[in-house]
C-alpha cells in the first residue's frame, strides 16, 4: 500500500533554508507599514525540496505516461521540440512593452500562427489573446454582441445553445450578458431543426455550436442550420473543441460560422499541464475583424506593427495572451504544414471508428453509426443488468493503468463514456487498450463489486467527495 | 419513503406546511433528498425576497448536481433556516423536520397534490 | 513532412476493414461534398524536426535580448532559482489532464493545495482557488463575486495596471455593469474623489498595492472609504511585496488577488502569466474556478479532490457565476515550488533587496543627474523620475543592452528587482551621465 505523502509544509525545519539570494549591497530600506503576521512558508533543504516534488511527480498520469483517450480533450501526443522551441531564451526572456523593433520575432510568430489557422478554420481575422477555451468562448460572444450593438440592433439579447453543449457555452453566453436558449438535441444527437426555427427571433443573437457535436457526429444539415440562424439576423459561433476531427477537411468558415475559437492545447498539442495555461485563440471572418480585443498584429511595409482594432471591444487580459503557449502550437503546424494537419484528422476520426467498432461486442454505443473523433458508449444497460456504473468501469481501468475516458459528458446520453483516442496512437495501444476494456465489461458480469470498490492497486482509493465539500478543508492550517 | 399525510406537496418535489391562511413552510421531499444523494449546500434566498409559485427560490447542491428549488406559493420570505447554512445534510436525514424558507403574505399557489396523488406520481417516476 | 501517426500503411488498411469503409476518406461521408478542402488547403509543406528548429530559431533571434531590465510595469524580471526550472519542466505534470481522476493526481491535486495555502499565507486570506488566467482577468472576475441586486457599480482605481482597468472595463460591460474610474492626485488614489465617488449602489472598489507607478497606497484607510460606503474592497496585490507590506486581509480586504508572475515565471513576452484569488472564509462560494479540498480515501488515508464544484459551468451551466474551466495549473504549480524553495526568509530577502535598490537608483538618478521622482509617496521597487528626453535615455541603455524604464506621463517609470548589483545600478547611472 503507498504510504500516505508528507505535504511540503509537514517537512523541514524553521532552520532550512536554500542560498539563493546574497546580502544587500545597497542601505537597506524597509516600508513605514509592514506586515504583521507572520508569512508561513515551507522550510526545506534543497535535498529535500527536490526529493518532495519528485515524488508528487510519481503520482501524476500524463500523455507521457501512457493512452489518455478522453472525449472533447484531444489529449494527443505532446511534442518535445515544441518544449525546446518554448524554452529559448529569444521568447522567454523578452519583456512585453519592449520596443516594437525590438520584439520582431514575438510579432512574427503571432502572425504566422494567426495566418496558418485562419487558413485551416476559414477565417480572416485572429487573436491570440484569450487564456483558454472559455476565455475564448468569451471573447467570440463579445465579437457578436458588439457586431449587433455596432448595428443599433440592441433587442438581441439570446444566445441559443443545443442541449449537449459543454457547460461553459451557456456559462460564456452569460458572462458575455446574454440569455441562454437551451434547444433539445434530436434522437440522433444532432441539432433538431424545428426546434432551432422555433427558437430563432427578433432577439437572437446568435447560436455556439459544436461541429462534430459533442456525441462525435458530424451534423450534415450544418449548413442549414448556420442557413436559418443567420436568416434570423444572428450570427453563428463556432466551439472549436473538437476541430481535431476535420482540421484540413473541413474548415468551420465554410460551415457558415462567422467565429470561433479552437483549444491550442487540445488540438494543436501543446501540453495540459494539469489545468493549464492553454490557449484560446479566436478567429472571425473579415467583417468582424474590427471589434477584435487588440492590440493585433498587423504587418506595414516589411514590419510588424501592433494595432487597436477601430473598433475593438476592449481587452480580455494583460499583454498579448500565452504567448509562449502559442509558440508550440506555431512549431506543431509548421511541422506538420498542409499534409500532415488533414492526416491528423483523417487518423483521429478513423483510430475512433476502429475502437467503435471493436468495443461495440462489449459495450453499447450511445450512436450507432460512423463517429468522427469521438464516441460515446452508453453503459445504462449494463448498469441495470450487473449495477456496475460507468464511474464503476472507469475506476477498473485505473487498476490497469489506464487513464478512463470522459465521464458523464455529454449530459444528454445516460450512463455516458466518451472515448477520444487521437491519432497519435498506435494500433497496438489500442488493440491493448480495447481487450482491457473488453475485460472489465465481463467482470462487471462476474464481480460487479470488484468495480464498485475499484481502484485498489493507485495510491489513494475512492476518495470521499461529500466529506470534502462538507469539511471545506481546502488549504493546510499552520500551528 | 414517507409522505405524511397532513402535507401538500408539487410535482417539483417540494411540501408546504400552512401555519395560517397566508403563511407556510416550504421544504423538500424524503424522494426528493433519495434522489439528490448527499446535500453538500443549500443556496438560501434573503430574508424579504418575494417568491413566487413554480419559479425557482434557491438551489440544491450535491457533489455532481445542482437542482433547482422551485416555490409552491407566490408571497414573502418571511424566515429562512440558517442551520441549514452550516449543516446542509440535515436535508438529506430529516427532509420533513427541517423546512428551508417560511414565506408570509402568500396571494397565489402552484397546482399542489395529496400525500397519496404525490406517491402515485413519485412510482410514476 | 512532420507526422506523430504512429500506424502504418498496412494497419491502416485492416483497421478500415475492421470498420467497413473503402478508404479514410469513407468516413467523412455526412459531409456535404462540396465543402470538403481536398487539396485546397493553402499550408505550407510540412518539416522535420531539424528544418522546424532552424526555421523557429531564425524568428526568435529577431528578438533583441536584453542582459540587464528597468522595466516592470505588470511584468518582472526576478530571479528564477535553478530548482524552479527544473521540477517545473517535469513532463510528468506537463503531460497530465485536469485531475478529475483523483487517484491518479494525487501529485497534481496535492500540489494546488499547497499552492491554495501558500496564497492564504501571501495574502492573509482564508481560502484559494487554483488559478485564474492572470491578475487582470482575476481583477475583472471580482465584479460578479461583489455585485448583488442593489449594489451593481463597480469602481476602480486610475493608478491601477491600465491592461487591469481595460480588462475590467471589458467584462463589465459584458455583463452590462457601469464601471468609472476613480482618479488619481499626486500618483495615488484620491480619497476625496473617492468618498464622493462611492454611491449607494457601489457594489466594489479595486486597488493596486504597490499601484501601476510603483507607490504604496494608503491602503487600509481607502478600505474604511469603501466599507463606509457599504461597498466591497479589493485589493490587487503584488506577491513579493506582500512579504514585507500589510496583508490584503490586514487592511480589511474583502478580496484579494493579483498578478503571480513575478514568482518563478519568465517574462516570455507577456504569458503565461498567473492570476490568483483569494477570500476570507465567508466568501468561498463566491469563488470563480477550481479548489482542491482534503478528504481522506476509503481506508481512511488522506487525500485530495477537486471539491465545492456545484459552484463552477461544468455543473451549473447558465447559472454558473464564471465559465472559468481551464486556468494556469502549471504556472500555479510553479509558484508555488518558487515559495517553497524561497521560504519566508527568501521572500522577505527578495522583497527587500528590490525596495533596497530601487531606492539606491532613484537617490543616484537624482543626486547624478538630477532627475527627481515625480511622485511624493513610499514606494516598493518601482519609480518614476523625471527625464529631460526619454529617448534619448533609452537608447543610451539600449547601446548597452539595457532596457531602460517604461516612459509614462512625467517621465519614466523604473523597476529594479534583485538581480540587479549596486556596481550594475552605477553602470546605469554612469551610461546617462554620458548623455545628459
Amino acid at each position: 500500500m503507498a504510504e500516505e505523502l508528507k505535504l511540503i509544509f509537514e517537512r523541514g525545519t524553521e532552520e532550512q533554508h536554500l542560498t539563493l539570494l546574497p546580502e544587500c549591497d545597497v542601505p537597506v530600506v524597509e516600508l513605514s507599514e509592514k506586515r504583521e503576521s507572520r508569512l508561513h512558508l515551507p522550510h526545506v533543504c534543497e535535498n529535500d525540496l527536490i526529493r518532495h516534488y519528485t515524488a508528487l511527480s510519481k503520482r501524476v498520469h500524463g500523455v507521457n505516461d501512457g493512452f489518455y483517450p478522453l472525449g472533447s480533450c484531444t489529449m494527443k501526443y505532446n511534442p518535445k521540440i515544441n518544449e525546446a522551441m518554448a524554452a529559448l531564451p529569444g521568447f522567454t526572456q523578452i519583456h512585453p512593452l519592449q520596443p516594437v523593433e525590438t520584439v520582431q520575432g514575438c510579432l512574427e510568430v503571432i502572425h504566422t500562427l494567426n495566418s496558418l489557422l485562419c487558413e485551416v478554420t476559414g477565417m480572416q481575422g485572429m487573436t491570440m489573446q484569450p487564456a483558454a477555451g472559455a476565455h475564448g468562448e468569451f471573447s467570440g460572444l463579445m465579437l457578436i454582441k458588439a457586431y449587433h450593438q455596432d448595428r443599433g440592433d440592441t433587442g438581441r439579447t439570446k444566445i441559443i445553445v443545443p442541449d449537449s453543449a459543454h457547460g461553459t457555452n451557456p456559462a460564456s453566453a452569460v458572462m458575455a450578458g446574454f440569455s441562454v436558449i437551451n434547444i433539445p438535441s434530436g434522437s440522433d444527437g444532432c441539432v433538431d431543426l424545428d426546434a432551432l426555427r422555433a427558437a430563432v427571433g427578433p432577439d437572437t443573437a446568435g447560436l455556439m455550436l459544436t461541429n462534430p457535436n459533442t456525441v462525435g457526429i458530424f451534423d450534415k444539415n450544418i449548413l442549414e442550420i448556420t442557413g436559418i440562424v443567420h436568416e434570423a439576423g444572428g450570427l453563428c459561433y463556432y466551439d472549436g473543441a473538437n476541430l481535431n476531427a476535420v482540421m484540413g477537411v473541413v474548415r468551420p468558415g465554410d460551415m457558415g460560422f462567422d467565429c470561433i475559437h479552437m483549444n491550442l492545447h487540445k488540438t494543436f498539442s501543446t501540453p495540459h499541464g494539469g489545468g493549464g495555461p492553454g490557449a484560446g485563440a479566436v478567429g472571425c471572418k473579415e467583417f468582424l475583424k474590427k471589434y477584435l480585443p487588440g492590440p493585433e498584429v498587423e504587418l506595414k511595409d516589411g514590419k510588424y506593427v501592433l494595432v487597436k482594432p477601430e473598433k475593438s471591444f476592449g481587452r480580455v487580459k494583460s499583454f498579448y495572451g500565452n504567448f509562449l503557449v502559442v509558440v508550440r502550437a506555431l512549431t506543431y503546424v509548421m511541422t506538420l504544414g498542409k499534409q500532415g494537419i488533414p492526416e491528423a484528422a483523417k487518423n483521429a476520426v478513423m483510430n475512433a471508428n476502429y475502437m467503435r467498432v471493436k468495443l461495440a461486442k462489449a459495450y453499447d454505443m450511445a450512436y450507432d453509426e460512423i463517429c468522427m473523433h469521438e464516441f460515446v458508449m452508453c453503459l445504462q444497460k449494463l448498469h441495470e443488468e450487473t449495477g456496475v456504473s460507468a464511474l464503476d468501469i472507469a475506476k477498473g481501468m485505473l487498476d490497469n493503468g489506464i487513464h478512463p475516458p470522459t465521464m458523464y459528458f455529454p449530459t444528454i446520453v445516460h450512463e455516458a463514456l466518451m472515448v477520444e483516442p487521437c491519432e497519435t496512437e498506435s494500433k497496438e495501444t489500442m488493440d491493448e487498450v480495447c481487450e482491457i476494456y473488453c475485460k472489465l465489461a465481463e467482470l462487471a458480469r462476474t464481480d460487479p463489486e470488484a468495480l464498485h470498490t475499484a481502484p485498489h492497486a493507485t495510491p489513494v482509493r475512492r476518495l470521499d467527495e461529500v466529506k470534502a465539500a462538507r469539511d471545506q478543508v481546502v488549504r493546510y492550517e499552520f500551528h | 419513503m414517507d409522505f405524511p399525510k397532513e402535507l401538500k406537496y408539487t410535482k417539483d418535489d417540494e411540501w408546504v406546511k400552512m401555519i395560517d391562511d397566508t403563511t407556510a413552510l416550504v421544504g423538500i421531499t424524503d424522494y426528493a433528498q433519495d434522489q439528490l444523494n448527499d446535500i453538500v449546500f443549500v443556496t438560501l434566498p434573503a430574508v424579504g425576497d418575494e417568491v413566487t409559485a413554480d419559479t425557482p427560490f434557491g438551489d440544491v447542491e450535491s457533489v455532481k448536481a445542482v437542482s433547482d428549488l422551485v416555490c409552491p406559493v407566490t408571497g414573502v420570505v418571511a424566515e429562512v433556516n440558517e442551520e441549514l447554512d452550516d449543516s446542509p445534510e440535515l436535508l438529506n436525514s430529516d427532509p420533513y423536520g427541517n423546512w428551508i424558507i417560511k414565506v408570509e403574505n402568500i396571494t397565489g399557489f402552484a397546482d399542489l397534490m395529496d400525500a397519496d396523488a404525490y406517491e402515485a406520481k413519485t412510482k410514476e417516476g | 513532412m512532420g507526422t506523430y501517426v504512429p500506424t502504418t500503411a498496412k494497419e491502416r488498411e485492416e483497421m478500415l476493414r475492421v470498420i467497413g469503409v473503402d478508404s479514410i476518406d469513407g468516413l467523412y461521408r455526412s459531409v456535404p461534398a462540396d465543402m470538403l478542402l481536398g487539396d485546397n488547403l493553402n499550408l505550407p509543406d510540412g518539416m522535420s524536426e531539424l528544418e522546424v528548429r532552424e526555421a523557429i530559431a531564425d524568428i526568435a533571434e529577431k528578438n533583441k535580448i536584453y542582459k540587464t531590465c528597468l522595466r516592470g510595469a505588470g511584468s518582472y524580471r526576478h530571479f528564477i532559482p535553478a530548482v524552479v526550472k527544473s521540477v517545473a519542466s517535469r513532463e510528468e505534470l506537463l503531460t497530465a489532464y485536469t485531475p478529475y481522476q483523483a487517484e491518479i493526481s494525487q501529485g497534481i491535486l496535492q500540489s494546488i493545495f499547497e499552492f491554495q495555502t501558500m496564497i492564504c499565507e501571501l495574502t492573509g486570506m482564508d481560502v484559494s482557488n487554483a488559478s485564474h488566467y492572470d491578475g487582470a482577468t482575476a481583477a475583472a472576475e471580482t465584479v460578479t463575486m461583489c455585485r448583488d441586486r442593489k449594489r451593481r457599480k463597480a469602481y476602480v482605481a486610475a493608478t491601477a495596471h491600465p491592461h487591469v482597468i481595460e480588462t475590467m472595463q471589458t467584462y463589465c460591460w459584458a455583463s452590462n455593469t457601469e464601471i468609472a474610474v476613480v482618479p488619481a492626485k499626486d500618483g495615488r488614489v484620491d480619497k476625496e474623489a473617492l468618498k464622493a465617488a462611492l454611491g449607494d449602489d457601489a457594489a466594489c472598489f479595486y486597488l493596486q498595492q504597490p499601484n501601476f507607478c510603483g507607490q504604496m497606497e494608503d491602503a487600509a484607510e481607502i478600505g474604511e472609504i469603501v466599507h463606509a460606503a457599504g461597498a466591497k474592497f479589493v485589493m490587487g496585490v503584488n506577491p513579493i511585496a506582500c512579504a514585507i507590506m500589510k496583508t490584503p486581509r490586514e487592511c480589511g480586504a474583502d478580496i484579494a488577488v493579483g498578478e503571480g508572475q513575478p514568482l518563478g515565471m519568465d517574462i516570455a513576452f507577456g504569458g503565461p502569466y498567473l492570476g490568483f484569488m483569494a477570500v476570507p472564509k465567508k466568501m468561498t462560494r463566491s469563488l470563480p474556478g477550481r479548489i482542491v479540498g482534503q478528504t481522506v480515501d476509503t481506508e481512511g488515508k488522506r487525500g485530495f479532490v477537486l471539491t465545492l464544484s456545484g459552484r463552477e459551468q461544468h455543473i451549473r451551466r447558465e447559472k454558473a457565476s464564471s465559465n472559468i474551466c481551464s486556468n494556469q495549473a502549471l504556472c500555479a504549480f510553479t509558484a508555488g515550488v518558487y515559495l517553497s524553495a524561497m521560504g519566508e526568509t527568501g521572500l522577505k530577502q527578495a522583497a527587500t533587496l528590490c525596495i533596497s535598490k530601487a531606492h539606491y537608483l532613484a537617490a543616484q538618478l537624482e543626486k547624478e543627474l538630477g532627475w527627481k521622482l515625480v511622485y511624493g509617496g513610499e514606494f516598493f521597487h518601482e519609480f518614476v523620475t523625471e527625464c529631460p528626453d526619454a529617448d534619448k535615455a533609452l537608447k543610451a541603455l539600449d547601446a548597452h543592452g539595457i532596457l531602460g524604464g517604461l516612459p509614462v506621463e512625467g517621465g519614466i517609470l523604473w523597476c529594479v528587482t534583485e538581480l540587479l548589483t549596486k556596481k550594475k545600478l552605477d553602470e546605469v547611472v554612469a551610461i546617462l551621465k554620458e548623455v545628459f
